[in-house]
């Protein structure tokens, strides 16, 4: 029989699916994937965590619980660090203790430590003891993680082309879009907007209020920070006056900081979850460097289970109005809208 | 150059003798109060944590009086307290507060040079001796200003006239600004001791013991956590916090970036509930709700910041430890909307909570004739 791990539409899924479904795939499991957010989904999350929590984590929950009786095992890694002398988030590094916790009754979790706060040298043994699950053989688990790499390489390069993981899921990107997309910014309708923020925020449908939808509708073009390349976002983040150690927050501040030197886009949106800790130093930063460095026009959205669409809508409606207004008026209007 | 810095409970005492020792100026900020909060609350990113806020408003009061330089201590994540210094930089700079200098003491990982050339900045002087001594005395005094408090969580519940023992520490506070130095500072800590040990106490009074873990700003300042410990003492009950000053410092100074420590007890007290650590205070804070309630406390108290990532890890986790030691457990999240009735009336609801329990038992006792 099969071993069934259920790997949870949430929080990293967004930036590793790729790598784990072909890992555990070659190894011979099958990989479940919760359906993506809804609302049962959210509400059943809401309900099994601490109020406290932010939204992504409750969403999170909410996919546990979507897995709980379908599969052999629950994928929550404990993902500590993923560079060196960095990390992800406090939440990230107890979520399989605050899962473990908050839902009673799980099967199996699969809850290897990821911590690369030190060096990757142990890499190996902690590959070895996610495929240890499935089964003993070495030789098969590195040949399945050398394989898992490739494809993870692949999304990455799909990401940078300007594909989008939406719902943790990279549908290929149709070169032939990208075209007509540029040849409507020649003629200087088309908008474009970088739209900023942790992936499982963004990328979310459900949780982002279909924010990326929304603007594609438009016809605007979107920028994300993955889309930038890392080795520049890199550059800049490291002229921080001290290290930035959250991995999110350091891809975020140097995306700021590349925007602000380069203005090519009309206007940043930055979508944050309610009581996200990082986000209340990340995103007060990178607004300060974007609205006082790049003259660039800011919108903040922050969105928790509490908050209604139409009020969204309204705020973006107002927004693409100002940036057209903006324009049209070649930019001699305040940047703080 | 004159120093002021952040207030954090009576980490003041010690900061301002280090300083004194090292004849260094300094301006002492007046004790955290509602308008140094709304200073902050006013300057600060809307969903910071609350020390933070807290902190801006301190330093207004030092500018006020002269200060042109902070001193801080910082850390390497993940939790934020590591990007405080380089935010509160920003709102200073916002506030027209450009040419303040920070000196940050972040500990050191293994980056030494950096480290002492902060020291040596704040200290003016680069003689270690000098600085080893100052630091020494100040350590020695965040050991004796913890002994007082401890005297007073002891005393509050068994004074036989009430308010006493307040009386002492605050005149304590009063005092303790007025004097200079290492030798004047150990005689008015150590005099506002002897005089609380030496109040008359109740004999035949029924004493709840509750030990409070969570965020160490949030449970060591009194101003941020509504006087807890003031509160509980006064409704009859010994407080034990988990958290002290001067461990923490030893801890984190000296221990930890030699990779020793002293909190192996607490860390293997977590283990079953939480396995490593996740920046902040979460591990410590599982780990010492564990121990109270394996020796016995009648409850436990969390307090924690609203929005603190690493507590509300353990949030999550401390119910787990309630039912499995029979330990009532209340969390109290505290920021700058938090009403002082509303606080009082879930604490006392808590306390009564606990008295009816030890009440039960005690019954049970005498009904089975053991």
């Amino acid at each position: 029989m099969t071993i069934k791990i259920g790997i949870p539409r949430g929080l990293w899924v967004y930036d590793y699916y790729p790598l784990w479904k072909t890992f555990y795939e070659a190894l011979g499991a099958e990989v479940i994937l919760s359906n993506p957010t809804n609302k049962s989904i959210l509400d059943q999350g809401v309900k099994n965590t601490v109020d406290e929590a932010c939204l992504p984590v409750k969403i999170f929950n909410g996919h546990v619980l979507d897995l709980k009786d379908k599969v052999d095992y629950i994928f929550v890694p404990k993902i500590m660090s993923v560079y060196r002398k960095e990390y992800i988030c406090p939440k990230f590094c107890g979520l399989p203790e605050m899962v473990k916790h908050s839902i009673p009754d799980l099967p199996p979790m699969i809850d290897t430590e990821i911590n690369f706060n030190r060096s990757r040298k142990h890499l190996m043994r902690t590959v070895y003891e996610f495929g240890s699950y499935v089964t003993t053989n070495k030789k098969q688990i590195k040949k399945a993680y050398e394989e898992a790499l490739q494809e993870y390489e692949k999304f990455k390069k799909q990401l940078k082309q300007g594909a989008l993981p939406l719902d943790g899921i990279v549908k290929p990107y149709v070169i032939t879009d990208s075209q007509e997309q540029k040849e409507i910014k020649k003629s200087g309708n088309a908008k474009r907007i970088a739209i900023m923020g942790h992936s499982y925020n963004l990328y979310d449908t459900y949780g982002s209020m279909n924010l990326v939808k929304k603007l594609q509708d438009q016809n605007i073009e979107i920028i994300t920070a993955e889309m930038i390349d890392y080795k520049v976002i890199n550059q800049y983040a490291e002229t921080l006056e001290k290290k930035m150690f959250w991995s999110f927050g350091r891809k975020l501040l140097g995306t700021a900081m590349y925007l602000a030197v380069e203005k090519n886009v009309d206007g940043i949106i930055y979508l944050s979850s309610f009581g996200c800790g990082i986000d209340s130093i990340i995103e007060d930063l990178f607004e300060r460097k974007i609205r006082k460095e790049g003259g660039i026009p800011f919108l903040l959205i922050t969105v928790d289970e509490h908050t209604g669409e139409a009020g969204v809508n309204t705020r973006l409606e107002a927004f693409m109005d100002m940036i057209d207004w903006r324009k049209r008026d070649e930019g001699n209007l305040s940047a703080h809208g | 150059m004159k120093v002021t810095f952040p207030h954090m409970g009576n980490q003041y005492v010690a900061t301002k003798i280090l300083l004194e020792e090292l004849g260094v100026d300094i301006v002492v900020p007046a004790e955290c109060n509602q308008e140094a909060l709304n200073i902050g609350t006013q300057h600060s990113p809307e969903s910071i944590c609350l020390p933070l806020k807290v902190n801006i408003g301190n330093y207004m009061k030092g500018f006020k009086e002269g200060a042109d330089t902070i001193v801080l201590t910082g850390s390497c994540g993940p939790c934020r307290f590591g990007y405080y210094s380089i935010l509160q930089k920003e709102i200073l700079k916002d506030m027209g507060y450009d040419d303040i200098k920070v000196i940050l003491l972040d500990p050191p990982q293994g980056d030494y040079k950096n480290f002492i050339d902060s020291v040596t900045e704040l200290a003016q002087t680069k003689n270690p001796y000098k600085i080893l001594r100052a630091l020494k005395k100040a350590i020695q005094i965040l050991y004796e200003v913890d002994a007082l408090e401890e005297a007073t969580h002891y005393k509050r519940p068994r004074q036989k006239q009430k308010g006493l023992v307040d009386r002492y520490y605050d005149q304590f506070h009063k005092d303790v600004r007025k004097v200079y130095g290492y030798k004047e500072t150990s005689r008015v800590i150590e005099k506002a001791r002897q005089d609380i040990l030496n109040i008359e106490e109740e004999p035949n009074r029924e004493i709840l013991k509750i030990g409070i873990i969570g965020e160490i700003y949030t449970v060591i300042e009194p101003f941020v956590n509504l006087n807890i410990e003031k509160k509980l003492g006064d409704m009859g009950i010994e407080v034990h916090r988990s958290l002290k000053i001067s461990h923490w410092l030893t801890e984190h100074l000296f221990l930890s970036p030699l990779n020793l420590t002293m909190e192996g007890k607490t860390r293997k007290a977590a283990e079953p509930y939480i396995k490593t650590m996740i920046g902040g205070h979460a591990r410590e804070t599982v780990g010492h709700g564990v121990r109270y309630a394996q020796e016995g406390f009648d409850g436990i108290i969390q307090i924690y910041p609203f929005t603190c990532m690493p507590e509300i890890v353990a949030q999550s986790i401390l119910p787990k430890v309630e039912t499995d030691y029979n330990t009532p457990y209340l969390c109290l999240i505290v920021d700058e909307m938090t009403g002082e009735a509303g606080f009082n009336t879930r604490i006392e609801a808590f306390t009564d909570l606990l008295q009816r329990r030890k009440e039960l038992r005690h019954n049970e006792k005498l009904l089975s004739g053991n």
